[in-house]
């Protein structure tokens, strides 16, 4: 073992300049060197009781597989993360860390913890350059049982891929062209290459995974067909939550006015950012984005390397009660996207062809806490004024799509529209799980991946109770 | 992949072309009214396109392509054997069919390959049904014998009197409702100024109108909500709440307006189709 690096800081993660980065759609972080890999990792003081795992959804055994990124050995590392982590290139460069394990390690008491994400995405990507030179794991031997999956975002991904290690003989449907929902329409490349996503998909297939793309089930093939005529013992819904919301507030039908799911996915899954696409975007000038979740972060970011002179973070709260990572926060102000807090649209303007030419505000300020704790937003009376853009995207969160549950008779839902599950991710139907935003409403990438785990695992005791 | 089965011009002058495309997870199920979205390759945008007719047996499913943007001019040289990337469906809502003794189908059109399945699903259910088919002059007009053998009266009528009625389509709907045929519903789809008037002309009679609307979209299943219609003062979605609404309530010059978002875009990618790859491009 190397010698205890007892430095307060994390290694600090190589970065594109925020002002060359914020024209381009490369990844921001560039990723740690092995010898950053192996200093940060000595930073890690072994704790005998672990807290950091107790703050990872999927259960990543942390503290061994930093033992062997100290040691240089890499390839070990990466079996100890996958052995519970279907997908850790993604996690590793999405994880909200700050508040699971890095927000655990007793290292951040007195400093900056231990830089987990960064080691796990150093040693998911040196595993991607090195594949070659180590056998691929062997293909489990199948238990002749059949599940589908439907919806191939994090949480399906995750469930398939468990249940394919477990013998099982799973089809995953998707909807898009192509899979990893959220992980190619939503997230942008600049914050996770598709060809990354593309990578796990691949490794799952390999597993035996098959993936069907354009499969609209719910219209197509119904939820009962798939259990009845296709013969799947059990279905795993990881749908998402795919329905935007808008501000309801007059002129939001204006052109230029969009979800941040459709400005993010002509983007992202359509590629409009490329010339050799065909998808159609608009590049506005001064583009005002409604809401400061980390999806907000992402269309501004979108928005600025569009090329968009001025884009604003439009939030009726201050900074203290900004829902996104900081990482984010601080990566979109570094690209000089500007933060109008405590500021709540109340009406688009158009010109007389339609088209926005500024959205009018009322600025807000804060009132007693709501029964979240978050301290209410009250607007100023006669502080309206006009902000001067060309368009305004709302990312002001989703609910999960109707589409399943309009169509599978029993399948109970909340008032939210979110499926009704158990612990285990058991639904009001048997034989049907569902996990992730479907389940919680909008949520994390990580969440979703500890949903579907548990849900892998709860299908396997169901299907091995069933046939006993 | 899903491969053109085959190919055929509509009308002499080849303004319309019917494709038949192998595609059976669509063709199991879908339904009049409803549509797909196809994408030509990996380069390719998403385009939503109403299910002209289906053959569930075959696996096959029927579209109808004016080639007027960049991917139907596109689609346009492609033959069959060749293979579209995505095809995917059905999307939104069926027509209702079913409540009505008597209606008055109208197409406007390339809007014909729309509404005739429509017409085709009521009249196959026992339903009278009346259609009017207008077109700008006799060159386009497609799809005669098909509507002739799937309505009860047809009516075409040509902008310019080179086929059938000199007259425009909602003008032979008032007077057919004026001589007092009654209908309980009239079915209207076309070019969105057309259905915009062919709706006023129904609304002093107070008969039910529905029009098939097409917005702008790109997943088609309620995500993207680019597709949104202010139909009586409320928001829908059009892909997943219709594309069937009240054709009295729709905000047409909203709904025209938002069509029109990426005209500039069109028309410059159009300059840039390559005819030598055939329309597809690998890679």
């Amino acid at each position: 073992m190397a010698e205890r690096n007892m430095s307060m800081t994390k290694n600090p993660m190589p970065e594109q300049d925020p002002l060359v980065r914020n024209h381009n759609f490369e990844e921001v972080a560039k990723g740690y060197t092995a010898e950053m890999a192996m200093n940060e990792a000595a930073r890690c003081l072994q704790c005998r009781k672990p807290r950091c795992m107790s703050g990872c959804p999927v259960n990543v055994r942390i503290p061994e597989f930093v033992a062997k990124v100290a040691a240089g050995e890499f390839e070990e590392a990466y079996k100890i993360i996958t052995s519970t982590n279907a997908l850790p290139a993604v996690c590793g460069r999405v994880c909200p860390q700050e508040n699971q394990c890095e927000g655990q390690c007793v290292r951040g008491v007195k400093g900056e913890s231990v830089g987990i994400g960064r080691m796990e995405r150093f040693v998911a990507d040196w595993h991607a350059a090195h594949a070659d030179e180590f056998p691929k794991p062997e293909k489990p031997a199948g238990n002749g049982h059949r599940v589908a999956v439907v919806g191939s975002g994090p949480a399906g991904l995750t469930c398939a891929g468990d249940l394919a290690r477990m013998g099982y003989d799973v089809t995953v449907y998707e909807l898009f062209h192509k899979a990893g929902g959220v992980l190619v329409y939503g997230i942008p490349e600049f914050r996770l290459p598709k060809a990354i996503v593309a990578r796990e998909v691949a490794g799952l297939e390999e597993l035996g995974v098959k993936v069907v793309t354009n499969a609209v089930v719910g219209r197509a093939i119904s939820v009962d067909e798939l259990l009845t005529e296709e013969g799947y013992e059990a279905v795993f819904l990881g749908s998402g939550a795919g329905l935007p919301r808008f501000l309801v507030i007059p002129g939001e039908s204006l052109l230029g006015v969009y979800s941040a799911n459709e400005y993010l996915t002509r983007i992202n899954l359509m590629k409009a950012y490329r010339e050799d696409y065909d998808t159609p975007i608009k590049h506005h000038k001064k583009v005002a984005v409604v809401g400061a979740g980390n999806v907000a972060m992402d269309a501004a970011r979108c928005a600025k390397r569009m090329g968009a002179e001025k884009v604003y973070i439009v939030y009726r709260r201050g900074m203290e009660e900004v829902p996104a990572r900081k990482e984010e926060v601080h990566h979109a102000m570094e690209e000089e996207v500007e933060f109008k807090l405590l500021t709540n649209p109340v009406k688009v303007i158009g010109d007389e062809n339609g088209y926005v030419t500024g959205i009018e505000c009322i600025s807000m300020e804060l009132g007693e806490p709501d029964e979240k704790g978050r301290r209410r937003p009250i607007p100023v009376e006669g502080s309206n004024f006009v902000l001067e853009v060309d368009a305004m995207i709302d990312a002001l969160g989703t609910s999960p799509n109707p589409l399943l549950r309009m169509t599978t008779e029993g399948l109970e839902a909340d008032k939210h529209g979110c499926l009704i599950a158990d612990e285990k991710g058991q639904t009001s139907r048997e034989g049907v799980f569902a996990g992730g935003d479907a389940v919680t409403g909008a949520a994390t990438v990580i969440l979703a991946m500890g949903a579907g785990k548990t849900a892998a695992a709860a299908i396997d005791e169901y299907i091995k109770a069933k046939n006993a | 992949m899903f491969p053109i089965v085959s190919k055929r011009p509509l009308n002499e002058a080849g303004t319309v072309i019917e494709y038949v495309i192998k595609a059976p997870l669509v063709a199991r199920k879908c339904l009049p009214g409803q549509f797909i979205v196809l994408r030509l390759d990996e380069y390719g945008e998403r385009v939503p396109l109403t299910i002209a007719d289906y053959d569930r047996e075959a696996g096959t499913v029927t579209i109808m392509v004016q080639p007027v943007g960049q991917t139907t001019k596109m689609l346009e040289l492609m033959e069959p054997g060749d293979e579209l990337a995505d095809f995917v469906g059905p999307m939104g809502k069926p027509t209702e069919i079913g409540h009505q003794k008597r209606v008055c189908v109208v197409g406007g059109g390339v809007g014909c390959a729309i509404s005739y399945p429509v017409a085709k699903g009521m009249w196959e259910a026992g339903i009278e049904v009346d259609m009017v088919a207008g077109f700008r002059s006799k060159d386009i007009v497609i799809l005669e014998k098909e509507m002739r053998e799937h309505t009860t009266n047809l009516y075409i009528c040509t902008d310019d009197g080179s086929y059938g009625e000199k007259c425009f389509g909602n003008a032979k709907l008032e007077q057919l409702i004026k001589y007092g045929r009654e209908y309980d519903e009239v079915f209207i789809v076309g070019p969105l100024k057309m259905m915009k008037f062919t709706a006023l002309t129904t609304k002093p009679y107070g008969i039910k109108t529905i029009c098939s609307l097409c917005p702008i979209m790109i997943d088609a299943s309620g995500m993207c909500g680019g597709c949104r219609v202010t139909v009586g003062g409320e928001t829908k979605f059009a892909c997943v709440d219709g594309p069937d609404f009240d054709g009295h309530q729709v905000d047409w010059d909203e709904l025209i307006a938002r069509n029109s978002f990426y005209a500039g875009e069109e028309e410059h990618a159009k300059e840039h189709i390559c005819k030598i790859t055939g329309g597809v491009r690998h890679g």
